[in-house]
């Protein structure tokens, strides 16, 4: 173990360049699957007859299968039906794939979360079904989602060094080209990427915990709903 | 269309991955489910010194990937023990899972009331006696379903081993597409085969939380 020789300046700036990639892929990952996971949880949560049974079986069937799986086939598969993706593009694609049907779920059990009394009393007070989720439900839903939004995003964040398997050149893959050159690197590189990982992922951690707290004391009922978005999102 | 030729040629192969994937699962659950009772424990005893421990290796392994766990059993060792693709993959994983159960089994006990405790103490009961026959078996309930969805974490993780040479599942799809050079439809079968397994689990899950709910 040659931690001194491991730990030179290049070798660092050369896993910090990785790492900015991570974020780079986690980041833009998050949006997108943020703005598909929400369309799809809003329409499985509609219950609008046939569109939602389909996304249900779409988002079912996602989260059912290996994230290693789906980066697999959206570089190689989509390639034999006509779809190159570069190796960021199609990282990114897979992730947001994956993403979009955990978050989904998020957003589903976040407006499964406020009662329909609320909805009830808000049409018999009346506003229509859409001024009833735009200014009455989402805004409620939206608190409760940030919490198990920002654990998702730590889930992803871990989820990106799976891109390692297409070469995506992220912090493990740079990690990689480090102790291929020297065996003695190994060890002091792994631990390394861990700690980075860790205090990024622990920092992050902290502020979904205060969030949740901040909600708990916020309103009286928050802790049950919180409960049951929490476990939807449960994701390792 | 698919091309199920591939499937009917290749079915052995992809059928051994598919045992050998439910073999790494179930091992990794039960050692998983050992090692996160143990560390739940911990983080609930009245002693900080483990306390401490248990806190740091469940807050530690959470927050760095899966992937890094495997490789350093299976690079990182490599020049002190020679671990299998197979044995650094199952370890890897059962350190990975037995954090987040051990979450799900500490946020369990401490869900069930305190005083269930104290009326069992102050009825007779020692601390086992109280923590076997009350405690437990109300946190047993509460526990099944998040356990049950780290089981299907576990069975997807478990694609893992395909990069550490494990002989499972992935390793085999990528295998046949290595052989056919068909991408489309071999990652679609191996889909296919993970579904089997995952699909009812979730059901399962999904029925055992609904029931849950109903019983508060």
């Amino acid at each position: 173990m040659d931690f001194i020789g491991a730990y030179s300046v290049g070798n660092l700036s050369y896993l910090l360049k990785g790492f900015l990639i991570t974020l780079e892929v986690a980041v833009i990952s998050i949006i997108l699957s943020f703005v598909i996971g929400s369309l799809l949880g809003t329409l499985r949560y509609a219950k609008i007859p046939v569109s939602s049974k389909i996304v249900a079986v779409i988002v079912e069937t996602i989260r059912n299968s290996p994230l290693l799986l789906i980066i697999f086939f959206s570089y190689f598969g989509l390639r034999e039906v006509g779809l190159k993706l570069e190796i960021m593009p199609a990282a990114i694609m897979a992730l947001t794939i994956f993403e979009s049907a955990m978050i989904s779920e998020i957003v589903r059990s976040g407006l499964n979360s406020i009662e329909k009394g609320q909805i009830e009393a808000a049409r018999s007070s009346g506003l229509t079904y859409i001024q009833t989720m735009w200014h009455i439900i989402l805004p409620q839903a939206l608190k409760r989602m940030i919490p198990p939004l920002v654990s998702q995003f730590i889930s992803l964040l871990k989820d990106t060094s799976l891109a390692v398997v297409i070469a995506l050149p992220e912090m493990l893959h740079n990690a990689q080209g480090i102790y291929n050159g020297n065996v003695t690197y190994v060890i002091p590189i792994f631990i390394l990427v861990a700690l980075i990982y860790f205090i990024v992922n622990y920092c992050l951690s902290l502020v979904a915990r205060a969030l949740e707290k901040r909600l708990d004391t916020n309103q009286k009922d928050g802790k049950n709903g919180n409960r049951r978005i929490r476990a939807a999102s449960l994701s390792g | 269309m698919l091309n199920f030729s591939i499937l009917t040629k290749y079915f052995d192969l992809y059928f051994q991955g598919f045992l050998t994937t439910i073999e790494v699962s179930i091992i990794g659950l039960i050692c998983s489910f050992i090692l996160g009772v143990i560390v739940a424990v911990m983080r609930i005893a009245p002693l900080r010194i483990l306390n401490w421990i248990g806190t740091c290796f469940v807050e530690f392994i959470r927050n760095i990937p899966l992937i890094l766990i495997v490789f350093f059993f299976y690079y990182g060792l490599s020049n002190y023990i020679n671990l299998s693709g197979f044995a650094a993959g199952t370890i890897g994983l059962t350190i990975y899972t037995a954090a987040f159960i051990a979450e799900a089994v500490r946020a369990g006990i401490q869900s069930v009331d305190k005083g269930q405790m104290e009326a069992a103490r102050s009825s007779g009961l020692t601390y086992i006696q109280a923590m076997k026959h009350i405690v437990l078996p109300q946190a047993i309930k509460i526990v099944i379903p998040p356990i049950g969805n780290q089981f299907i974490n576990l069975v997807k993780n478990s694609s893992i081993l395909g990069l550490v040479a494990g002989m499972e599942l992935m390793y085999f799809a990528d295998y046949v597409h290595e052989k056919t050079w068909i991408s489309f439809d071999t990652y679609i079968f191996a889909a296919l085969f993970y579904l089997v397994l995952t699909i009812p689990l979730s059901f399962f899950v999904n029925r055992s939380e609904k029931r849950l709910a109903r019983s508060y």
